[in-house]
């Protein structure tokens, strides 16, 4: 392998159900990031069936190139088409960087390429950087827990893959105005051995939110108690706007679903405002919530790790505190 | 049916502490144990054991250590363990850690391989897909839901906000989620059985029918260039008052930063 031939920075534009998830446009945004500092520009991969509307949407959001495969094959997404198509674009086009969001897709297709092209692949990065001088690219991510950060680098092999966590890159505003390549990549789909069958396509019934979108999060620890108090920290997300997130004990006890759980083990977010109500704020959970703009921690321990990231640290009891505060949330709007 | 668990062991990273002074690991103290979602992926197995009948072999790469974690699956029920170690697979990435393994396997009848979702000192999620990768099979990933069928697996596979019902022809590989199920205790008669009448076969460097260019350091694509602790941002303020006057102050910073 010469890897001088690899040139350009490439993400791969993750669509679900001909919807494109958000990291795919945080992934482009970083990616610009990427490029000029290595002189290249970014191209975005796009696979599915009938998604040709959604490669504007990718230029508008800053992708110089969009390589489409749309083929019915590609209509769920299932690993091995999509590793094939993948595998079979990196091999005519010589990436030198590809970028997954780190979702329960990336995470899946990452893999599989990585072990198809043979090369690295570092996963959950929080921070991608070139470095100014010998031009290598950097990954950085957390490790053992959360507990500390690892720089990663894949001096001999390429592309240098990644998967980066939803939430932590910033993407680009859209302008519709922005010009762009869109290439149609004919590639001929083999059924092998690894391909499986969908059955069935099961979609979420209950009210579905995310996190992640919420510019004000109204987030409970196990200090709330049990899991009516919930309806306390609703009361107040609903005054400010909000959704309401929480802590992986809160999932672990049953309280509240999975898809509300911040941290390493749940999601990244970074709102406008966090109040974190009884978390106590474990390394785990800082890591999923430290980026937001605006943080404020309610907790009865003055020693609590939270209040080291907070802006504004309270303490005191949170049964007494939210019910007043989202009685004067709501009486100043009213003004 | 012969099915094959992946397991690691590893430190249990929720009791790990930060030295507050210089913000390194402390490492002394922490206990090792079988990584959760793994757990869960052998309790799959012993489950499909127990209802259909099978042999549930468990597998591990790391140091000589790991053979208690081995000892404790078999006291869970599993019919065979193998710990695969030598000095030349130590800092292997995750692309070296599934050749070795893949090429481990290689050498093993299986219908299916199980391994957990990811482990929680790395949290990469990656040696399973690549394994699968290395070794031609499909992989269905973050599986939810099991259930066998006449030469097949289905598998209820999660993604964020909805599932696929998969059905994955034999041989086939799936990543087991914590949420699988809830894994079994030890009994004292298999625990004592376990530790003094079962072998775990150990293979070394020479037993893994592998490429010297794809283990260990050398053969790893990816490289630690440096870890460091974590920076914590400053803390702000922090006030310690009545109802009151604490609701007051929350609504006077919302203000001052235009968030109300």
């Amino acid at each position: 392998m010469n890897i001088e031939d690899y040139k350009g920075v490439f993400t791969f534009a993750q669509q679900v159900h001909g919807e494109l998830s958000n990291v795919s446009l945080e992934l482009i945004g970083k990616a610009r990031d990427l490029a000029a500092d290595l002189e290249t520009n970014v191209s975005v991969v796009l696979l599915g069936h009938q998604i040709g509307h959604l490669a504007k949407e990718l230029v508008a959001f800053g992708a110089d190139r969009v390589i489409v495969i749309d083929d019915p094959v590609l209509d769920e997404y299932r690993t091995e088409p999509y590793t094939q198509g993948l595998t079979a674009i990196i091999d005519a086009y010589k990436p030198e960087i590809v970028l997954f969001g780190a979702t329960a897709i990336g995470r899946d297709l990452a893999p599989r390429v990585a072990g198809r092209v043979h090369t690295g692949l570092t996963a959950d990065c929080t921070s991608l950087d070139i470095d100014p001088e010998k031009k290598e690219f950097r990954m950085t991510r957390p490790a053992f827990g959360g507990n500390v950060m690892a720089t990663i680098i894949c001096p001999e092999f390429r592309p240098a893959m990644a998967t980066v966590r939803p939430g932590v890159m910033v993407k680009e505003l859209r302008d519709d105005q922005r010009e762009g390549e869109i290439v149609t990549f004919d590639y001929t789909f083999v059924e092998n051995q690894a391909y499986f069958q969908i059955e069935e396509v099961i979609k979420k019934v209950s009210h579905k939110i995310d996190i992640t979108e919420a510019k004000v999060l109204v987030s409970g620890g196990r200090g709330l108690g049990d899991a009516n108090c919930f309806d306390l920290l609703q009361g107040l997300a609903d005054a400010l706007g909000g959704e309401v997130s929480c802590s992986r004990a809160v999932v672990d006890a049953g309280w509240l679903p999975k898809e509300h759980q911040v941290g390493q083990t749940g999601k990244t977010v970074r709102p406008q405002l966090y109040i974190a109500c009884g978390i106590s704020g474990a390394i785990q959970h800082l890591a999923g919530m430290e980026e937001a703009d605006y943080i404020v921690a309610i907790n009865k321990d003055p020693d609590a790790p939270i209040f080291n990231v907070a802006d504004v640290g309270i303490v005191g009891d949170l049964h007494r505190i939210v019910p007043l505060l989202t009685e004067k949330i709501l009486a100043e709007k009213e003004k | 049916m012969k099915i094959i668990v992946c397991i690691k062991q590893v430190p249990d990273t929720t009791e790990v502490r930060l030295d507050p002074k210089t913000g390194t690991l402390i490492r002394e103290g922490v206990p090792s144990i079988m990584n959760p979602d793994d757990k869960s992926g052998l309790e799959a197995a012993l489950r499909l054991k127990d209802e259909h009948g099978a042999h549930v072999s468990v597998i591990s790469m790391g140091p000589p250590q790991a053979k208690e974690m081995l000892r404790e699956a078999l006291a869970m029920g599993a019919d065979e363990a193998y710990l695969v170690t030598d000095r030349a697979f130590a800092a292997s990435d995750t692309w070296a850690t599934s050749s070795i393994l893949a090429a481990a396997i290689s050498k093993l009848d299986y219908d299916l391989i199980i391994t957990g979702r990811q482990a929680i000192d790395g949290d990469t999620a990656q040696v399973g897909p690549e394994m699968a990768e290395h070794l031609g099979i499909p992989n269905v990933s973050y599986a939810e839901e099991i259930q066998l069928e006449e030469g097949s697996i289905l598998v209820k596979r999660q993604f964020e906000d909805f599932s696929h019902m998969v059905r994955a022809k034999f041989p086939a590989l799936i990543t087991a989620l914590g949420e699988l199920n809830t894994p079994r205790y030890m009994t004292p008669g298999a625990i004592f059985d376990a530790w003094s009448n079962k072998e775990i076969t150990e293979w070394n460097r020479a037993d893994v029918p592998v490429e010297d260019s794809n283990i260990g350091y050398r053969g790893s694509p990816t490289r630690v260039a440096k870890s460091f602790p974590k920076t914590m941002k400053s803390p702000g303020m922090k006030i310690e008052e009545g109802v009151e006057e604490s609701v007051e102050f929350i609504l006077d910073k919302l203000k001052e930063k235009y968030l109300l």
